[in-house]
């Protein structure tokens, strides 16, 4: 079946395509083929790539370089409308739909409208329901679609994008807040239109269900591919090493010196903290001058992890003691002050105010500890800035500038900083890594490895998954917000944390 | 039942509330002739209060509804004075309404300015070519007004349904239409409930921002001549903080202030419960005005916490 | 080629700075009155006092100054302020019906300066407390305070809420030396919120709530009291302009008296550069702000221009400072020009 399918001449085809921002190279020569008829996988950690391929293939963006064929001819879609006019089409994570309307006006919705544009609804109703009917869906087409589960949105979605002659599907995340039976109906689904020879790009980090339906698997890793192989030819094992795995070089010689310190003693004790939905209860325990990382795929729940040890997100149960101090009622403010420091994932929705300068973003959170009358006197505030500037390399010539100015990596270097200042006793990081180069990495291991011999214990939570096994000194591994197992000394290498994440038995090897 | 029709049945049961109170404490209240009054006085505030819906339900905010009233009220005067007829001058400044808000429109999404100072440049914009135009009141004499004025429909009973209330009636059924029954209308939703979404799915931002601003100053200056023939007259100050009445009657009819949710139809009601509190408390000759500006602020205030709960309960994301 | 390269570079500089085109304006304007009336600047003494254009501009803009440094601070945390006409309405009868009463001037000052911080405390509660968008919010006041403003004229009875203080009359039409006194007060309220907005960390808190509330949060920022304390400050700013306004009339008059007022400050906000989406405050533009508003106002009158046309002359200047302002604007004017240019 699967030869058949890509014996057939490719629906898509893009051929070296690449993509910069300002800082930062989002594609890097990838290469993506699509035949009529097949599902493909396209898999990677956030900031690999994959929505930036997909919104140039769907009109969402325009590529720096290569070709995209539609059909064995070239296309440069501008606009999502053009790249709809060919028959591609797309369904969002966030499932882009108008919540308060209902679902026969969300299908409606420039699509439909007589003359004068006067649309009669008794009309619109019936295509609704026969659209959805296509879909094994029957349900009251005049409710608001908000009103019904995201599966059910998701079938909506993709009612909508299939027009009569749609050539290409692309599903972002549609099973992200599927549950299994939600799952099985989306793949029936699929298989049909598999049947009716469209193309569809599946996009998710669900590794189970790429191997229950997908044909074909592109895996890539920061902007670049890393290959592209027919579901059979792989393993879970192989996968998941191909989406976190990466050739160490550069970054090992730093971590070369990982010191044999023992750790002091117990600075955080976690027990049993967790959240209804968000985390299954957890105990941890961070010692002084120790590094823990917190290893395992998107969604895991290595965000939430990190921001309720922090106190940004409120637990459910269990307890939090800091250097034998109670934490109750945890939040950033007592964190802080109690030494701990937390640097997010998404710095610009969490991460820093833009229109501020990269002096005040730095000194922030050292103010917010002082209180708002004992203002940080500017040269400290200057000097402090410089002084951090300097040891994260952040390329500015001037404090002063927005911060929003600075390309994605020296941004995050801010973040950093602004942890940082404060000197904490306890840092935690969440993809601290993430769009900073190579080199810069290095550097940023080393300063915190020289925190760490002076006392700081780390918290680290990173899909880099050789960076965390050649910085940890034990680690957290983590599967469906769930704590899974806890490595330490010998038994943490890139192959047993694969293991443990993919779930299979008996790892230790 | 349709969560959305919450807000818009809230408003109902308030102005029937009202009403029952109002029978229940003076005779004849409960009278066709008290219904078709408030029709009439007020016809003019919701007609403006119609077009102001539309704004508030693609998110945005119109603050030149009064002015506009003022400037088609001189200028139906002035054009008066020279011979023109009544319904010509109309249909000019009509014209001219849809014009100024298209406009208006334009700045707001190519200049990429808020709504509100772009609509409260529009405001002083207006009224002072108010001034511009007369300092003083201009009675409009044109026969016209006394035919108009005596056009009147019958209800049941011994109310009266006068010729602005039958404009009101009219200019409202074309709103249900355009809000309801045509793309436009569709898309003017789409934007309010989530803008980026509606660009997703091939709405066209600027021609429907546009579009919604030019309606807007449609019935602008439509509640102006209604206004003009009601008091037969032009005066520069005319519908002075109106803008304000406009979004009280749309918020108490059911729409959001957020946009994305709301009926034109409830506007009616919105309006009707502010001509009905005004009403109540003329009634009660020892209360005074005073106590309608509050009255209609607690009112506010008891329809937004209304709202915010409705919204967030709403939680339009799905039951995860 | 190059000289039109290196001017256009200059302007593109220079109108990334938001100060300049407040500055800019007001000195435009001014330049305009000397032409029209050459002795604009004259300042004569009369009875021991200054009198002139300028004088009299600094003199009116007072009120409108003061909340649009309230304004400015609200506008700052990503909110508005729509009630501070009412708030004033309020604090204007609460005096006359204390003068009434019979209490101590002194002590009238600050119930006035109290019930206003209480308006604002509403406010403030309604948008942090329970979460409601600011437009939405301070509408409730704006609709019902006047009405409120009425019922208090109504408490004592009187038909007649005018009244005579020496004290608050002396600090809004009185003058010191030469000067008069509304502007010492107005001089010692900026300096006092500039000191508290700027020589304390409530104006980088503000700024951050205002720029990335969840970002501020995460840095250890208490958001929603930082709003709320924002809504606050501004009545108070506001209940001040409210006793400069109510004694200069020596009367309350809840339902006209500073009508528009919330418009005209944030216009001089939005004109000092403030941006409706929050973050920079900018205190002295600000104030430069409700000079040009006022500026315009006194040089139509002077000009010999009928009045009416001052409405549509601020309209039209606001909208070319905003159309200045808006890099998309500045974007599409630069291509029309090199487009004709060619």
């Amino acid at each position: 079946m699967l030869d058949m399918v890509t014996a057939t001449p490719p629906r898509v085809r893009m051929h070296a395509i690449s993509k910069s921002f300002p800082g930062v190279r989002a594609l890097d020569g990838v290469d993506f083929t699509l035949h009529p008829g097949e599902v493909h996988a396209l898999l990677g950690e956030n900031g690999a790539g994959k929505s930036t391929l997909i919104k140039i293939l769907t009109g969402a963006a325009q590529r720096d370089g290569g070709t995209v064929l539609l059909d064995g001819s070239p296309v440069d879609f501008q606009t999502t409308g053009e790249a709809q006019a060919h028959g591609i089409s797309t369904v969002y994570q966030e499932v882009n739909l108008i919540p308060a309307m209902s679902v026969t006006k969300n299908l409606a919705l420039e699509r439909v409208g007589g003359r004068f544009g006067i649309i009669s609804w008794k009309k619109a109703r019936e295509l609704a329901r026969s659209r959805l009917a296509r879909l094994g869906l029957d349900i009251d087409v005049e409710q608001p679609v908000g009103s019904y589960s995201v599966a059910v949105q998701q079938l909506v979605a993709i009612a909508r994008a299939l027009e009569d002659g749609t050539k290409v599907l692309v599903l972002d995340e549609p099973t992200a807040s599927l549950d299994a039976l939600e799952t099985e109906t989306l793949f029936r689904v699929i298989r049909d239109l598999k049947v009716q020879g469209i193309a569809i790009v599946f996009i998710t980090h669900f590794l189970e269900q790429v191997f229950a339906i997908c044909d074909r698997i592109t895996v890539l890793r920061n902007g670049r591919l890393v290959g592209t192989a027919t579901t059979p030819e792989l393993d879970r094992h192989s996968l998941i090493s191909m989406m976190i795995g990466r050739e160490l070089g550069q970054v090992e010689a730093a971590f070369a010196a990982k010191s044999d310190v023992e750790p002091g003693r117990a600075k955080l004790v976690a027990k049993g903290l967790g959240r209804k939905r968000l985390l299954k209860p957890f105990d941890l325990t961070l010692h002084a001058g120790e590094v823990v990382g917190l290893a395992g795929l998107l969604g895991s729940g290595r965000t939430e992890t990190a921001k309720m040890i922090f106190g940004a997100l409120k637990r459910d149960s269990g307890d939090l003691t800091v250097d034998g101090r109670d934490m109750r009622g945890a939040s950033p403010r007592r964190s802080l002050d109690a030494g701990i420091a937390f640097c997010p994932e998404d710095r610009k929705t969490e991460g820093l105010v833009g229109e501020l300068s990269i002096r005040e973003n730095i000194m922030l959170s050292m103010q917010a500890k002082s209180g708002w009358l004992r203002q940080m006197p500017r040269r400290e505030q200057e000097r402090l800035a410089a002084e951090m500037i300097k040891a994260l390399a952040i390329a500015t010539p001037d404090a002063e500038k927005p911060v929003n100015q600075l390309s994605g990596g020296n941004q995050q270097k801010v973040v950093l900083a602004r942890a940082l200042a404060s000197q904490p006793g306890i840092l935690i990081l969440d993809e601290p890594t993430r769009g900073i180069d190579v080199g810069a990495h290095a550097e940023i291991i080393i300063l915190i490895r020289k925190l760490c011999a002076q006392g700081l214990a780390l918290l680290v939570a990173s899909s880099e998954l050789d960076e965390v096994v050649a910085a940890s000194d034990r680690v957290v591994v983590l599967r469906d917000r769930q704590k899974v197992k806890e490595l330490s000394g010998s038994e943490i290498d890139r192959d047993t944390i694969i293991c443990v994440i993919a779930g299979e038995y008996d790892c230790q090897e | 039942m349709n969560r959305k029709y919450l807000p818009l049945i809230a408003t109902i049961l308030v102005f029937l509330a009202l009403f029952v109170i109002g029978g229940s404490m003076y005779r004849n209240f409960l009278s066709t002739l008290v219904l078709g009054n408030i029709l009439a006085d007020n016809s003019f505030i919701i007609i403006a209060a119609i077009g102001a819906t539309f704004v508030i339900l693609s998110g945005g905010i119109d603050l030149s509804i009064g002015s506009m009233i003022g400037f088609v009220g001189v200028c139906m005067a002035v054009l008066d004075s020279m011979g023109w007829h009544p319904l010509a001058t109309a249909a000019v400044m009509i014209c001219f309404g849809v014009l100024f808000g298209a406009l208006q429109g334009y700045v707001i999404d190519a200049w990429d300015i808020q709504p509100f100072i772009v609509t409260l440049a529009g405001l002083f914009l207006l009224r002072g070519a108010c001034f511009m135009v007369t300092l003083d009141s201009v009675p409009i004499r044109h026969d016209f007004v006394n035919a108009y004025a005596s056009t009147s429909l019958p209800l049941p009973g011994r109310g009266v349904l006068r010729s602005s209330a039958l404009v009101m009636l009219a200019a409202l059924a074309l709103a249900i239409f355009i809000a309801h029954f045509t793309r436009f209308g569709t898309n003017v939703y789409a934007v309010g409930g989530d803008q980026e979404s509606a660009r997703l799915m091939g709405v066209n931002i600027r021609r429907t921002k546009v579009g919604i601003y030019a309606l807007a100053g449609f019935y602008s200056a439509l509640a102006g001549v209604v206004y003009a023939l009601y008091t037969s007259s032009g005066y520069p100050l005319a519908g002075s903080t109106l803008e304000l009445s406009a979004i009280a009657a749309v918020v108490l009819g059911g729409t959001l202030l957020t946009g994305g949710v709301g009926m034109v139809a409830g506007t009616l009601f919105g309006g009707m419960i502010l001509g009905l509190i005004s009403t109540l408390i003329i009634f009660n000759g020892s209360l005074n005005s005073a106590w309608i500006m509050i009255s209609s602020g607690i009112l506010l205030f008891a329809f937004i916490v209304l709202h915010r709960f409705l919204v967030s309960s709403f939680d339009l994301r799905g039951s995860s | 080629m190059t000289a039109r390269n290196n001017i256009s570079a200059l302007v593109g500089r220079l109108g990334r700075h938001r100060a300049i085109w407040p500055l800019l304006a007001l000195v435009l304007i001014l330049i305009v009155d000397v032409i029209i009336s050459p002795n604009f600047f004259e300042i004569r003494i009369v009875e021991g006092r200054l009198f002139g254009n300028v004088i009299d501009i600094l003199y009116r803009a007072v009120p409108t100054a003061l909340v649009a440094l309230g304004m400015a601070v609200v506008i700052g945390t990503k909110g508005i302020d729509l009630s501070v006409g009412s708030t004033i309405a309020i604090c204007g009868a609460v005096i006359a019906w204390r003068i009434q009463a019979g209490d101590p001037h002194l002590v009238i000052l600050f119930l006035a300066l109290g019930v206003g911080m209480l308006c604002g405390a509403w406010n403030g509660f309604l948008v942090a407390g329970l979460g409601i968008q600011p437009i939405i919010a301070t509408l409730i006041l704006m609709v019902s305070g006047r009405g409120i403003g009425l019922l208090i004229n109504q408490i004592y009875g009187g038909t007649d809420p005018s009244f005579e203080s020496a004290l608050l009359q002396g600090m809004s039409t009185g003058s010191s030396g030469y000067i008069p006194n509304r502007l010492f007060l107005a001089a010692g309220l900026f300096i006092l919120l500039w000191l508290a907005i700027r020589r304390t960390a409530l104006g980088l808190f503000i700024e951050a709530v205002g720029g990335n509330a969840a970002a501020a949060n995460l840095a250890g920022i208490n958001a929603r009291l930082i709003t709320f304390l924002a809504y606050v400050v501004c009545a108070l700013l506001t209940a001040w302009a409210g006793v400069i306004l109510t004694a200069d009339t020596h009367t309350s008059d809840p339902v006209s008296v500073a009508m528009y007022i919330e418009l005209d400050a944030i216009l001089a906000v939005v004109i000092g550069g403030g941006s409706l989406a929050g973050g920079r405050i900018h205190l002295g533009m600000t104030v430069v702000g409700a000079l040009v508003i006022q500026t315009l106002t006194t040089s139509i009158l002077i000009s010999g221009l009928p009045p009416e046309y001052n409405l549509i002359i601020k309209a039209l200047v606001v909208l070319l400072v905003l159309f200045l302002q808006s890099g998309k604007a500045r974007a599409s004017l630069g291509r029309l020009i090199v487009r004709r240019s060619k």
